[in-house]
């Protein structure tokens, strides 16, 4: 990058940049790849997949807070928030690896080992029960770490998606001007006037349970968010020089949308969208706990603190109470992280 | 000034007429009401009288005009569950959903107000760091594991309050409200204090970017000066500038806390709007789901319209901005 090129070319390990450059986009494909396999079903090296998927995803976080730790860490709290949520991701990934029962494999549950305390041990006491069981015996650990994995991986897929559509409609918008950005943008108004669980309730109410149906009411919910930002950053810089100057240099407009103005719209959304995953599992196990959400087969964090509800008020409490604490840990270490993240990455905050 | 607000009513029709549309084709046209209003082994026959009775088999958009001649005369179907007008079912839910949600406000206000404005005072401190992390985990609690957790603590373990249901209620202007009888207030304190954390977090930051905003300005400086005691400024000048923001958010927030009362409600089994919502859903009430979502679509409108002419009159630079586009 500098003037004084030097004669030979300097070895790719002495420019940290250049590493990102390549490791970021090699990271983003991993997970994204790993995620569809995973949910497309395929069988062929799952542990693998899942390795990638964690590997992927710690290098994007590097790559994210790439000479910016000192500033990202300041705190205990930072320290605590990221730790937790890291091993929460661990655990989500590697839910069927290390709980210690598949707790929706029938031929490993016992109706005798129903609703037992935390402690307790088997029938023949072959296994110890941590956390206790529910009312048909399942451990409620291992409950945890699969209703952990869907919870995440239904607000991520949700949020990612709803992002996407946010993006192309903002900058589409933001671009076309007009007429079609005046409709646009009074859709968004329209939707954004009502609350999300409301309009997340009657896409349900009207869907049925499904993992796929809460997928789309969610995004159906969230995109107008994202357009919205989106059109606001996208506005902001088509009147900067430099799309002035792409434009003077006689660029199509497709190179001067994807090579210039879209990496400029993304970097606010990161922030907002880590938010968004936090605000996007409350919603989901709102509506799970509501009856509205996942369906029994494949429960939710919400499910399983709906399933034990009924149960507390005779003193039962660990059957709704544990997964509660699981879903509070990982909606308050993502919301810390994105805390953080806003103070670290917000260029309008650095003084 | 007229012009803004006859523009600013079409548009708040036109909201309305769209909401229609999407509510009757959303509720209305996905699933077969019949299954749920006729036993599975009906005959033919029994189908098709019952089809032409509740008019399913005229073409959607017949079914449509109906829809909205009806609602043009307040009439929004019957109850297939209650057997009653599923208006008056909603109205005699509704004072329970609006005490609550009005007990609600008060209480994230008597708790953000405090916290965010010490907060603010003391913004580099432990304690000012302390608060705003504590406000990230009133965002991060479930509103129904919160309340969950009151009822184990309050109701369970300690025994002070009741855990569900709703008191004693008296007859104020033809509602039936339980905010003034002292048993009655004793189920509420729970539901709101659940429906408050959210918006006792948000009071909180909002107070606190305030109250450090006001904190620098020339007035507080003067105050200083002059040697007024901190409380004085923070309890008199900061307070009083703090206050217009925060009143203005809540009123915005006041419809989406009628909409987080659904699962409050159904936490707390309380009789309100709410939990009516949830039963309808699970009964495949429609009549019912339409009718709560046009009334709260209405109040929705109510509210945003209101807040808006109320802004007009208190910003002069809004209604010219409104009037010269």
């Amino acid at each position: 990058m500098s003037m004084t090129a030097p004669p030979a070319p300097a070895p790719i390990s002495n420019d940290p940049g250049r590493a990102w450059r390549i490791a970021r986009p090699l990271a983003g494909i991993a997970v994204f790849g790993s995620l569809a396999l995973l949910f497309g079903g395929v069988d062929v090296g799952v542990f693998a997949l899942r390795v990638v998927l964690l590997v992927g995803l710690v290098v994007l976080a590097a790559a994210l807070l790439q000479g910016k730790t000192r500033k990202f860490f300041s705190g205990p709290a930072a320290y605590m928030a990221t730790f937790s949520l890291f091993v929460l991701v661990v655990l989500a990934i590697f839910a069927t690896e290390i709980s210690p029962q598949n707790p929706y494999d029938l031929r490993q549950l016992s109706i005798m080992d129903g609703r037992l305390p935390p402690g307790s041990t088997t029938f023949d006491g072959s296994m110890t029960f941590h956390l206790g069981t529910d009312e048909q015996g399942r451990d409620i650990l291992s409950g945890i770490l699969y209703g952990l994995r869907i919870s995440l991986s239904v607000s991520i897929i949700a949020t990612l998606i709803a992002m996407l559509i946010g993006v192309v409609v903002g900058i589409y918008a933001a671009w076309a001007g007009g007429r079609i950005e005046a409709v646009l943008m009074r859709i968004v108004d329209f939707q954004l006037s009502f609350p999300s669980i409301l309009v997340a309730l009657m896409l349900m109410a009207a869907f049925g349970r499904g993992l796929d149906k809460i997928v789309i009411a969610l995004i159906i919910v969230q995109w107008a968010y994202y357009a919205r930002t989106v059109r606001g950053t996208a506005l902001s810089e088509t009147r900067k020089e430099y799309i002035d100057a792409a434009r003077g240099l006689g660029l199509p407009s497709w190179r001067i949308i994807f090579r210039h103005l879209l990496p400029n719209c993304v970097p606010p959304l990161i922030v907002i969208s880590t938010v968004q995953v936090a605000n996007t599992i409350v919603l989901e196990s709102s509506l799970s706990f509501l009856g509205v959400g996942v369906p029994i087969t494949q429960p939710s964090l919400g499910l399983l603190i709906a399933n034990g509800y009924g149960y507390m008020l005779s003193g039962q409490y660990w059957m709704s109470m544990y997964p509660g604490l699981a879903l509070l840990a990982i909606v308050a270490s993502i919301n810390l992280v994105g805390d953080r993240l806003r103070d670290t990455l917000n260029p309008r905050l650095t003084r | 000034m007229l012009v803004f607000l006859l523009r600013r009513l079409a548009q708040s029709v036109f909201v309305l007429i769209a909401m229609m549309i999407v509510v009757f084709f959303g509720v209305y046209m996905i699933g077969n009401p019949i299954d749920i209003l006729i036993s599975p082994d009906a005959t033919p026959a029994e189908i098709a009288e019952t089809m032409t009775r509740f008019g399913f088999d005229e073409p959607a958009y017949m079914q449509f005009l109906k829809f909205v001649g009806n609602a043009l005369q307040g009439d929004l179907g019957r109850s297939f569950v209650h057997g009653e007008s599923a208006v008056t079912l909603i109205l005699s839910y509704m004072p329970a959903t609006l005490e609550l949600a009005a007990l609600g406000l008060f209480f994230s206000v008597a708790i953000g107000v405090p916290l965010g404005v010490y907060a603010g005072y003391k913004a580099d401190r432990w304690q000012g760091r302390a608060i705003m992390t504590g406000s990230i985990f009133g965002f991060s609690l479930p509103n129904f594991w919160v309340g969950m957790l009151l009822i184990l603590i309050f109701a369970v373990e300690l025994r002070w309050l009741p855990s569900t249901g709703r008191g004693e209620t008296v007859e104020v202007l033809g509602m039936r409200l339980s905010i003034f009888s002292e048993n009655g207030l004793k189920y509420m304190i729970l539901p709101a204090l659940t429906l408050a954390l959210y918006k006792a977090s948000l009071v909180t930051r909002l107070a606190r970017a305030g109250t450090q905003e006001a904190l620098m300005q020339d007035y507080v400086k003067f105050a200083r000066a002059k040697g007024v005691s901190e409380t004085r400024i923070l309890l008199v000048h900061v307070l009083k500038n703090i206050m217009i923001p925060i009143i203005t958010v809540l009123g915005l927030e006041l419809g989406s806390m009628i909409a987080f009362a659904v699962v409050t409600e159904t936490v707390f089994a309380w009789p309100g709007m709410g939990k009516l919502l949830i039963d309808s859903i699970l009964t495949l009430d429609r009549p019912v789901i339409v009718a709560y979502l046009m009334m709260t679509v209405i109040i929705f409108i109510f509210i945003n319209f209101t807040v808006d002419v109320i802004y007009t009159l208190l910003d002069p630079r809004v209604r010219v901005k409104g009037e010269a586009s």
